[in-house]
């Protein structure tokens, strides 16, 4: 009796549940995120000078010619940045592999680069993020790639570093969030800035 | 510690304490069925589905009918879930086509989700339909946590009543709990969250051609609306695989302290709760002052040691020191806009309250700082723990802290005027034994057999620590996860799922014994050999006993895994 009656309203109140919270709820969150908040709600899209849709400023992507500025690693998907396989290298700090690929990362960064063979790296440049999508680096590492944009794009590096110092975000009152570079926004500007 | 992280801790502790009590007597008056701000428009409402559900509110339930309805609302709950993900390829709202799930990672999925643990041994924009995610999985967000603090309202009750048979009526607190907290909150939440940057849509993956020329797929969909749930519930089911590490899932530093609060604020507020229905608000203050000492010191412990570094990558010239042009530290599996401060902090905030969000990869962990995420596990998420799950997981120890006070001093033990007897410390046992015994055995199980090293990552004992890390998660329904470890394989879909249900109904079902034993006690007056439990002496004696429960039982498990680590290092 007990066992039925329970059973009953179990299931109903689950029902309106499913209406209440699956169904209403998202839906009318989402009619309210496309009307207030558009651009957001659609995965802050950016576009190029010609209206190109060309990544989502929240997105990292991959870049690897010299004259772009170039993120993080990622363990994102086969070839890193595949922003339908978030995800990070999971490897623990013990694990050889992950000694490996950092000393392989930092030999390749100083090459790229051109520094003496024992500078050091910033650490952000050598490790995977938690996404594999982070779309920023910090300001030592970005400073760092200047020379090199620069003689790429055979532009006096002074030009480049104040585009790199437009660019960087510091931390609100101080403490909150981490002082950082977006990649693909720095980019962009680069190409608007210095037309090819 | 650095000051960025001093002030940030300042800053999170401060609000946490501050919305405490509104908070607190909100839920208090939610809860009794007293009239709040939000009763005009909802009071129709909760009407219409107790007429609905055929629910007379008023009704008081034994704690056997109470914990018949929760089971058989979250029986009712895995079987609609999993047949919403098995056949979720024949439904709408499935823009990239994906299929059903097989059956062993749908069960494992919906047992997940129902126990409050969101354990995900799937990757969510590889899997998932829109529709699974909507009214699959954002529905259980709501109701294991609406659950959970309707079993802490059973077990306050049990404390508070005096020569009563009742502990409430199930239907009721679930339905106020959804109603009149998790979704008006929700909803500001999600709406703050598209605003800083967390898509909202119904759109499939989105091909873009990137700057560089190359092809980028990004994936995207409601998300905004099971974010806010996700924190807000103590849930911790990402939409995406990488949790909110993704930045469309926690895009800045607003948001990722956004979800710090959001995670803390139930659990903080529900000690307050506590202390105005027993009738002296120095009860719950001293529960906080436990969860937040505790809270305090594993944040403080785990951020020194991350931000020192792996000592491995010195040696390789990598520059950890932190600076004003970069955060510094093990930044292997963390996100530059967090560093390592605002990571540490949402790693402890979200494990000790059972949320199991990661916003940094803890496999990735150094490991003496993944050893604080396992400790919150294995003490049975008590440090403010789950909504409601972790106010009466804290007042178990507690319980158990006055009996054993109670021995040394030979005095009958008392809690809040309720004499301790066999019955209450056999439950408090069990509910003890269930987590020790079910994280035990199982990683035992994985760790003695081929089909359990067959998921392991990372080679030596850190393959030990993400076994154990993962039963130590799903005993506790938690969800956090050292996500190296594959459980997409029907070995660790079942015994996971299995030691999920184990974790859940091995606890509510002594708890709401507790809570129906404790209600039918008459209230005894107090003497002058009753411990006070409301001073820094009790306080300390429970976080004592928290540390000590937990170390002694795990430690021997705890040295083959972190610790060899360490001292291989």
């Amino acid at each position: 009796m007990e066992l039925k009656q329970q059973a009953k309203t179990a299931v109903a109140l689950l029902v309106i549940l499913v209406i209440i919270t699956g169904v209403a709820y998202p839906l009318v969150i989402t009619g309210i995120g496309q009307g207030a908040f558009n651009r957001q709600a659609d995965g802050s899209l950016l576009r190029d000078a010609d209206g190109k849709i060309v990544g989502s400023s929240l997105i990292g992507q991959n870049f690897t010619a010299p004259h772009y500025f170039h993120p993080r690693p990622s363990a994102a998907g086969a070839d890193g940045y595949d922003a339908r396989a978030s995800g990070a290298s999971n490897l623990g700090p013990t694990n050889q592999l992950l000694l490996d690929a950092v000393e392989s990362r930092a030999k390749a960064y100083r090459q790229e680069n051109n520094l003496p063979a024992d500078a050091d790296v910033p650490v952000d440049a050598v490790t995977s993020s938690g996404s594999g999508l982070d779309p920023h680096i910090s300001p030592a590492n970005a400073y760092l790639q200047t020379g090199r944009v620069a003689k790429a794009r055979r532009l006096p590096e002074n030009d480049v570093m104040e585009l790199v110092r437009q660019h960087v975000e510091e931390r609100t009152l101080g403490f909150l969030g981490e002082a950082r570079v977006n990649v693909l926004k720095l980019n962009l500007a680069l190409d608007e800035r210095f037309r090819r | 510690m650095s000051g960025a992280t001093i002030g940030l801790l300042v800053l999170f502790f401060a609000i946490i304490f501050l919305i405490t009590k509104p908070l607190g007597l909100y839920m208090a008056k939610v809860f009794g069925g007293e009239r709040t701000p939000l009763s005009r428009v909802l009071l129709p409402v909760e009407g219409l589905v107790y007429r609905a559900c055929r629910v007379d509110p008023e009704e008081e339930f034994h704690w056997t009918k109470y914990a018949l309805g929760i089971v058989l609302f979250g029986l009712g709950g895995v079987l609609f879930l999993f047949l919403i993900l098995r056949f979720q390829g024949l439904l709408r709202l499935n823009p990239q086509d994906f299929d059903g799930l097989a059956p062993h990672l749908a069960f494992n999925t919906a047992v997940s989700f129902m126990t409050h643990t969101n354990w995900q041994s799937y990757s969510g924009e590889q899997t998932m339909s829109h529709l699974s995610q909507m009214a699959g999985l954002t529905v259980q967000n709501f109701c294991a946590a609406a659950v959970g603090m309707a079993l802490a309202m059973a077990f306050i009750r049990g404390l508070s009543r005096r020569s009563a048979q009742g502990v409430g009526n199930c239907w009721a607190d679930i339905t106020r709990a959804i109603l009149y907290i998790l979704l008006p909150v929700s909803t500001i939440l999600a709406i703050v969250f598209i605003w800083q940057g967390v898509p909202q849509n119904l759109q499939g993956a989105l091909s873009v051609a990137t700057l560089e020329g190359g092809a980028q797929t990004i994936a995207q969909g409601p998300v905004a609306s099971q974010e806010a749930i996700k924190v807000l519930g103590t849930n911790g089911g990402g939409f995406f695989a990488a949790n909110s590490a993704h930045p469309f899932e926690n895009p800045n530093h607003w948001t990722n302290f956004l979800q710090l609060i959001a995670m803390a604020a139930i659990p903080s507020a529900m000690t307050y709760t506590f202390g105005r229905l027993v009738g002296d608000t120095r009860q719950g203050w001293a529960i906080w002052a436990v969860m937040a000492i505790l809270l305090l010191a594993g944040t403080s412990l785990s951020t020194v040691i991350e931000q020192q570094g792996n000592p491995n990558f010195d040696a390789i010239a990598a520059n950890q020191q932190a600076g004003a042009e970069q955060a510094g530290g093990n930044l292997e599996g963390k996100e530059t806009r967090f560093g390592v401060g605002q990571s540490m902090l949402f790693t402890n905030v979200s494990v000790a309250t059972s949320t199991g969000a990661v916003n940094n990869t803890h496999d990735s962990l150094m490991p003496l700082a993944s050893i604080v995420p396992m400790v919150y596990m294995q003490t049975g998420g008590a440090v403010f723990g789950g909504a409601g799950v972790g106010l009466y997981s804290m007042l178990i120890f507690a319980i158990l802290a006055v009996f054993i006070a109670g021995l040394m001093v030979g005095r009958t033990p008392e809690y809040l005027g309720k004499k301790i007897e066999p019955f209450e410390i056999k439950m408090v046992m069990l509910v003890t034994l269930a987590i020790a015994s079910t994280v035990l055995l199982f990683t035992a199980l994985a760790a003695t057999t081929d089909r359990g090293f067959a998921g392991v990552l990372n080679p030596g004992p850190h393959g030990f620590s993400e076994m154990l890390y993962a039963y130590s998660s799903s005993a506790s329904n938690n969800g956090s996860a050292f996500a190296g470890l594959n459980t997409d394989s029907s070995f660790y879909s079942y015994t996971l799922g299995l030691v999920m249900l184990l974790g859940r109904f091995m606890i509510v079902i002594p708890v709401l014994a507790l809570a129906g034993a404790m209600a039918r006690k008459e209230r005894v007056p107090q003497s002058l050999g009753t411990l006070p439990t409301h001073g820094p002496l009790f306080v300390a004696l429970v976080a004592g006993f928290v540390i000590i429960v937990g170390a002694l039982t795990f430690f021997p498990a705890l040295a083959l895994g972190p610790i060899v680590e360490h001292l291989m290092m």
